[in-house]
């Protein structure tokens, strides 16, 4: 289909991965507003200092919801070290780009994962 | 399901007697209308003055009033730009709705720069200016009045002949925006106490690329573009014959059959409108309720995202249309170009909520088959939003816990 979104961020809009909640999460993080037009929230499940397992839930624009789902699947399997080093660019060239408008959404998927790590170290001081 | 076409506020598709109208006019009869000396610039010369006098009949205006342009932006331009310009002598205020079209408040920021002043005029939470607020904002230096005949986001009719009369009384020039809503309500320039009309050939079945400006006769206006001397003067450049002979056709075909398109349109526009308020919870609509474009339904879903909601009614085959700042700018150069509708704001719904704008415009085409299909796939793409939505999962938590 033409229009503003790659095959692959349409597909992660329609069949976006791992939306839910972590019940026991390691870290929670949230980002955005919905007065900005998005808000994503990010759940982590870490042991052994690995995220084995990720979840979210987003309120936003098509750029936003699969810039979360891009974001659950690459996170998955990281050390905690390695998931701090997810930038935006990494998620939105895995969307094969998005329109600059929309790169603030790959933003927050960032800014969600050091949100989460954030409250995993709080939680679990070295 | 076969595609349904909910968006004819930003465009309708040419009406298929208007293309057979125009079409002569590309290759048989190709003249320039100032080359009124031979057969070929006669036809031409023809063909726009009988535009002209159908386009005229729409609103009640005589022909000579009638300016054609490139479109509804450019007739707005004309109107306030040109207003300003001609009548700078008398003073340098305007008075304008804050919820105009972009070519009408844009085209204030040049004024602005220049020394105009401009007053912005509130809308109520149906979107409707106060006259007595017009009233008001005039002052002895004030040139023109602004105010739209219709809204296309919210579908509010405003009240343009007590606007109108309010300006005559003060001796002020009025000009209204009709792109919208001429050729689909009635419009009469008298009536009305139009001293300026905007038009728009594309959003009633004619062709893209042509509009039209009423000017009341003994307006002063100032031209933009500098050139030749057609379109009496107003407006230089070789006229677009074949544009004008469509928006012609166009005219003419909506005054004699507007009446029965409204009459189609108000029962589907009630139907689509019940059956979201009965099937989608956190509904709310917006625009008057009664004084509004025949077939405009228009309303924001709570923990629900416009381009959201607009992406899967097109997967689904529903094309509409959003106020929605993610969706209002896809090809603007930043973020900064994403902006909630200043319309949604003027009626007062907080900036979190016009995310989750919806504007279902139909047209004379649509069927009671296509509302029923509407129906049948929104309630499940806004359920689907609300599932990945936190707030929505927010909401649901302070439900449980009878808060």
């Amino acid at each position: 289909m033409a229009g503003p979104y790659s095959a692959k961020v349409m597909d992660h809009f329609m069949n976006p991965r791992n939306v839910g909640e972590i019940e026991d999460a390691s870290g929670v993080g949230e980002v955005g507003n919905p007065a900005c037009g998005d808000m994503m929230r990010l759940y982590l499940k870490i042991e052994d200092g690995r995220v084995v397992d990720a979840k979210f839930r987003t309120f936003g624009c098509g750029a936003a919801i699969a810039s979360s789902s891009m974001l659950t699947e690459m996170i998955k399997g990281k050390t905690v070290a390695e998931a701090r080093e997810i930038t935006n660019r990494h998620v939105a060239d895995a969307l094969d780009g998005l329109p600059p408008v929309k790169i603030h959404c790959s933003v927050m998927a960032e800014e969600a994962v050091k949100s989460a790590l954030d409250d995993y170290e709080k939680k679990n001081p070295a | 399901m076969a595609p349904v076409f909910f968006d004819h506020i930003s465009t309708t598709p040419l009406d298929p007697r208007v293309f057979a109208a125009m079409t002569p006019y590309f290759t048989e009869w190709y003249g320039n209308p100032s080359s009124h000396i031979h057969d070929q610039g006669q036809a031409a010369q023809k063909a726009i003055e009988t535009a002209r006098g159908e386009v005229a009949a729409l609103i009640g205006a005589t022909p000579a009033e009638i300016v054609f342009t490139s479109g509804a932006t450019e007739s707005n331009n004309l109107a306030i730009k040109g207003v300003a310009a001609a009548n700078a002598g008398k003073g340098k205020h305007l008075v304008v709705s804050e919820i105009e079209h972009f070519s009408v408040l844009n085209a204030l920021i040049p004024l602005r720069n220049a020394g105009y002043e401009v007053t912005m005029l509130k809308v109520d939470g149906d979107g409707r200016v106060d006259p007595d607020d017009v009233r008001a904002a005039i002052r002895p230096d004030t040139v023109l009045v602004s105010v739209m005949h219709a809204n296309a986001e919210i579908g509010t009719i405003e009240p343009v002949s007590a606007i109108g009369r309010i300006a005559r009384e003060r001796g002020v020039l009025f000009h209204t925006d009709a792109a919208a809503s001429a050729g689909h309500i009635p419009l009469d320039v008298r009536e009305a106490g139009a001293d300026l009309v905007t038009l728009s050939a594309h959003n009633v079945y004619g062709p893209k690329g042509t509009g039209a400006l009423f000017v009341r006769e003994g307006v002063k206006l100032a031209p933009m573009l500098d050139g030749g001397f057609q379109e009496m003067g107003f407006r230089a450049g070789t006229e677009n014959v074949p544009g004008i002979v469509g928006m012609g056709a166009a005219a003419g075909i909506a005054a004699l059959e507007m009446d029965r398109w409204a009459a189609l349109l108000r029962p589907l526009g009630k139907r689509l409108r019940d059956g979201i308020a009965a099937s989608v919870a956190h509904v709310h609509f917006t625009g008057h309720p009664v004084d509004r474009l025949p077939g405009h339904v228009s309303f924001w879903v709570e923990f629900a995202e416009g381009e959201s909601l607009l992406l899967f009614l097109n997967v689904h085959g529903v094309m509409a249309a959003s106020g929605s700042a993610c969706s209002s700018n896809l090809k603007g150069r930043d973020e900064e170009d994403l902006v909630a509708s200043h319309v949604l704001r003027a009626v007062g719904v907080p900036s979190d909520i016009c995310t989750g704008s919806i504007t279902f415009s139909l047209g004379k085409g649509n069927t009671e088959a296509d509302v029923d299909a509407v129906l049948g796939v929104l309630p499940g793409i806004v359920k689907r939003l609300w599932e990945m939505s936190p707030t929505y999962l927010d909401y649901q938590k302070r439900i449980a816990q009878g808060g």
